[in-house]
């Protein structure tokens, strides 16, 4: 199955279960987890069903497009369901069905993997899923986001699309596998991941990116005071990205990386805080929605 | 007495394999003290688990509590009875509140005193109306980590997916988020179905058809009988590590062993690098020829059973194979970094925020590392490799390896200080010197491995004190316990005499003059000290010395614990022998007495009033003597109970106490000094004589 049916196979199963199909989220992240599709909608009581494919930057992964497990930008499949549903674990191996792998002819594990992201103040517990001894997906309860509460819980559930690809098509090499018919991921992204490591490793401006993460943090600021959570969020998703530039630049130092990663932290925490009020304040209407709908 | 067994199976998503022995012995710890507390009488309790469930079955559960047969106890007579012989008001409370009427009420005396009783029969509760309350015991479960899901408040390891409660073939009612009892199980993930049990015995065989191995017993040994017969079949020998055989066995319900290999090229990393990939990260249990050999193979535990091992297997081979290709990538990477350039970026890792970089520990380290060589008078190429090995031991930390794999640290920079051009011996030094790495590991057998481990520990330690992590009761996140313990362990096998509080005060020398942490210096010396104190008590204790022993040669200061174990052994050896008690005893008397002494003097030889005073005392002086060239501990104790005759004779003779101030005096400084060349061994006030 090349990837592109992957994730059709994917989108049709887990709009089945009542996800809303989303479309990757347009500012550079290092995870799914970060799209405010997921950052800001695990937050508060709100009722979230949804599933999408984020692109993920991770600079320091980078490798020139020469190492055959290791990119710069690859693909998580990303679904996040609120409250986690009871037969959660039973929906997710009905989608590796839905990709073709039968459980009776592999080996399919949990095996615990607890997540936290300190500089988003998130942490929750789960597991890793073992197919015969690689890890395709990451599943997570949801404990704390932003430093909030989760109330209900949420379940993430992230498949990493190349890895689980790779699996599928039986390639050693990630620049092999089918994206669709005739195209290969070499011949979509390896122009772009030579170019973007050698951006981050040697031709990035590392004042101006000094300059720009000072700029993008006062402009969160100063959005989240006025009570626009979605342009702030924007600025600290701008903020962790040009981060992840200057460290995989080497350019941060052990001290200041702390300094740096408590900084996006107090961002997230405040945005997550402002997204609550902001929701509180309009009644939380997709729990009202939602109410209303079951009474009918 | 009717009786019928109980089961209770809470069925899990699955849970952490490291909790999961631990929790099941809860459950049956917790079930076991709630009947006990409940007097309902059973046979024997059988707990069960898997990834996906905790159980308990209980057999030959009494369908009642006991009866219970007692009297009570109410006021007084004096109190029961007013003056005219009445039954009082408080006689009539008491029995009413007993539920029986004063025509109950008999006397009996306690102490010299009669009171009221009355006879009390209370009739043992149906079990089966008690047994919901087996909700609180599931809810109360406890574990290192908790979670929750859904719209639920309870924190539990995992979410609740189903539970099963019987007793006999009745349905124990109760339900725990939203999860309502059942005769329903669940068999394994893929294999089996969902059942229903009718009789609680039938629970082991009844799962095992639908693929679970209940008994977590059961299940390693077959895990094991497997491991053997594939070692048999291949002429393999498969080492096996009982941690990994513990985790595995919590990873599967119904294990199948199967085996896979990698390529022979790979052979070429280093062996810890390979084991490392596949145990750490796999689970894998590697393979060794019977020579010993690592082999180009693996051998992994499959949840589930025989049908399409070979797809499984060829999944693994293809994920250990990217691992290892990563490795290989890692390990050639690493070949092309001086170790210079690694030092110098070990100036900008922090190792602690109030403790400064790596590259300052490094530096203290070595030089105390150096500072201790030369007071062992290590000959002049130890001393060399020594130093060496303290400077570059940190430079593995930088490699793309260790980031990778950081419990490899010191073994690749073992193999990366040779391949770099290092000394063996200094190469040796760095991978030994993060020894005794876990409380079965090795002590290191070079000097300089073993002073460089002594001189690192002792600078986290002290470190660590001096800006506040102190370890108390179960927190110790930096294990500095175990540390202090290798250090101690580490001396002990080198027998080398360093007095341990100058060992502690010099490593606190250089970490205050770093200006680490706000406190002073002698209230870190008495920290440490009373630190490493109770980790010797503990390590000699260990090793079965007996308690009044320790006591005894863990005196007012801890000096070198070698020779504190080899006194304490000297005790030991001599416990059984002739004399023994009566010479501890005349030992004993001089310490006591001694405690009475003012102040320290001279001994004045004409104050003597009799020869035994005189004779003590030129005993005194000659075994102080001999004591200071003593050449073991032995023939120091033989020195002391040498001493017995003029000790007793003294004392026959002698009144230490003496009216005259000068006098006494005199006598009470002759005690002090003979008590300080007893202390010097131990106290023998400790000891305890039968």
């Amino acid at each position: 199955m090349n990837i592109q049916n992957m994730i059709l196979t994917l989108q049709k199963h887990w709009s089945e279960q009542g996800c809303i199909l989303m479309q990757a989220y347009d500012v550079e992240k290092g995870a799914g987890t970060m799209s405010p599709y997921t950052f800001l909608r695990a937050i508060g009581p709100e009722p979230w069903n949804v599933a999408y494919v984020e692109p993920s930057r991770r600079p320091a992964d980078g490798r020139y497009g020469e190492n055959p497990n290791r990119l710069y930008q690859h693909h998580q499949f990303q679904v996040i369901m609120k409250p986690s549903p009871d037969n959660i674990q039973e929906l997710y191996l009905d989608s590796l069905k839905a990709l073709g792998i039968d459980p009776l002819e592999h080996d399919i594990r949990f095996v615990e993997d607890n997540w936290e992201n300190p500089s988003l103040g998130c942490a929750g517990l789960g597991w890793e899923v073992w197919l015969d001894g690689m890890e395709i997906t990451q599943f997570t309860y949801f404990q704390q986001v932003g430093g909030l509460e989760c109330k209900p819980v949420s379940v993430e559930i992230t498949y990493g699309i190349e890895r689980l690809a790779s699996y599928i098509q039986d390639k050693e090499n990630v620049f092999d596998l089918e994206w669709t018919e005739g195209f290969t991921v070499r011949d979509i992204f390896l122009q772009p991941e030579f170019e973007h490591s050698k951006y981050t490793f040697e031709t990035s401006d590392q004042e101006m990116l000094f300059n720009l993460f000072n700029i993008y943090e006062k402009e969160a600021h100063r959005q989240m005071d006025e009570g626009l959570v979605h342009p702030a969020y924007d600025y600290v998703l701008k903020c962790s990205h040009t981060f992840n530039l200057l460290d995989a630049r080497g350019a941060i130092s052990v001290t200041e990386r702390t300094g740096y990663i408590a900084r996006c932290r107090s961002l997230a925490r405040k945005v997550a805080k402002t997204f609550y009020e902001e929701r509180e304040k309009l009644g939380f209407p997709i729990l009202k929605e939602k109410e209303e709908g079951s009474h009918e | 007495m009717n009786k019928k067994d109980l089961l209770l199976e809470i069925g899990l998503e699955e849970m952490p394999a490291r909790f999961v022995t631990n929790s099941m012995k809860q459950l049956s710890d917790k079930v076991r003290s709630w009947m006990t507390d409940k007097k309902i009488s059973f046979d024997e309790i059988r707990a069960y688990s898997s990834p996906r469930r905790l159980a308990v079955l209980v057999t030959g559960v009494s369908t009642a509590q006991d009866d219970i047969n007692e009297e009570a106890k109410g006021p007084a007579k004096k109190i029961a009875l007013n003056e005219n012989g009445e039954w009082s008001k408080a006689a009539i409370g008491f029995t009413r509140g007993q539920g029986s009427s004063i025509e109950d009420i008999f006397f009996k005396e306690i102490n010299g005193v009669e009171y009221a009783h009355v006879n009390k029969f209370i009739k043992g509760q149906e079990t089966s109306a008690l047994l919901p309350e087996l909700e609180q015991i599931v809810a109360s479960l406890t574990f290192p980590k908790n979670m929750r899901w859904g719209t639920q408040d309870l924190r539990f390891v995992r979410p609740i997916k189903w539970l099963l409660a019987l007793f006999g073939s009745e349905l124990i009612p109760f339900s725990i988020t939203g999860v309502q009892t059942s005769n329903r199980t669940r068999g394994h993930r893929f294999l089996g179905e969902e059942i229903e049990l009718n009789n609680p015995a039938d629970y082991e065989k009844a799962l095992l058809a639908q693929y679970v191995i209940t008994n977590p017993q059961e299940r390693k040994n077959a895990i094991s009988s497997q491991l053997e017969k594939i070692e048999e079949a291949n002429g393999w020998v498969i080492p096996v590590d009982e941690d990994l055989l513990e985790e595995v066995n919590n990873l599967v319900e119904y294990p199948t062993a199967l085996y896979g290999q990698f390529e022979e090229a790979f052979l070429e990393l280093p062996e810890e690098v390979l084991i490392t990939s596949m145990k750490e990260h796999q689970r894998y249990f590697p393979v060794k020829s019977k020579e010993g050999r690592l082999l180009p193979y693996f051998v992994t535990v499959r949840n589930g059973g025989h049908e399409h091992l070979e797809k499984v297997a060829k999944g693994n081979e293809k994920v250990l194979r990217a691992r290892l290709a990563d490795a290989a990538f890692f390990y050639k990477e690493d070949q092309k970094t001086a170790i210079n350039a690694s030092l110098a970026k070990l100036q900008s890792i922090v190792y602690h925020e109030e403790i400064g970089t790596l590259a300052q520990k490094v530096d203290r380290v070595r030089q105390l590392a150096n500072q201790l060589s030369s007071k062992l008078c290590f000959n002049e190429e130890d001393q060399e490799i020594t130093d060496r090995a303290a400077e570059i031991s940190k430079f593995d930390l930088v490699s793309h390896m260790v980031y990778e794999f950081p419990e490899l640290q010191g073994f690749m920079g073992e193999k990366y200080a040779i391949q770099k051009g290092e000394k063996e011996a200094v190469a040796r030094a760095i991978n030994e010197h993060y020894m005794p790495r876990n409380a079965e590991d090795h002590t290191p057998s070079s000097n300089a491995g073993a002073l460089l481990s002594i001189a690192e520990k002792m600078d986290t330690i002290v470190a660590s004190f001096a800006i506040g992590i102190i370890p108390s009761g179960s927190q110790d996140p930096y294990a500095l316990r175990r540390q202090a313990t290798g250090v101690i362990q580490t001396l002990l096998a080198k027998q080398w005499d360093l007095k341990l509080e100058n060992l502690i005060g010099l490593a606190l020398d250089a970490v205050l003059n770093a200006k680490i942490g706000k406190k002073g210096k002698a209230d870190l010396m008495d920290e440490l000290t009373s630190f490493f104190k109770l980790r010797v008590k503990y390590l000699l204790q260990g090793k079965g010395v007996r308690y009044d022993f320790i006591d005894a040669v863990l005196g007012r200061e801890i000096g070198s614990v070698s020779s504190l174990v080899r006194r304490a052994e000297v005790l030991e050896a001599n416990k059984d022998a002739e004399g023994f008690k009566e010479s501890i005893e005349a030992l004993s008397r001089v310490i006591n007495i001694s405690s009475k002494a003012e102040e320290k003097g001279e001994v004045d030889s004409s104050l003597f009033e009799n020869e035994y005073e005189k004779a003590l005392f030129n005993k005194y002086l000659s075994v102080k003597k001999e004591m200071e060239n003593a050449v073991s501990e032995e023939s120091a104790f033989k020195l002391l109970i040498s001493m017995k005759p003029e000790i007793d004779q003294y004392f026959e003779h002698t009144m230490v106490m003496a009216e005259n101030k000068d006098i006494r005096s005199n006598r009470l400084t002759q005690m002090a000094l003979l008590a300080g060349v007893i202390l010097q061994f131990a106290n023998m006030n400790e000891i305890i004589v039968k």
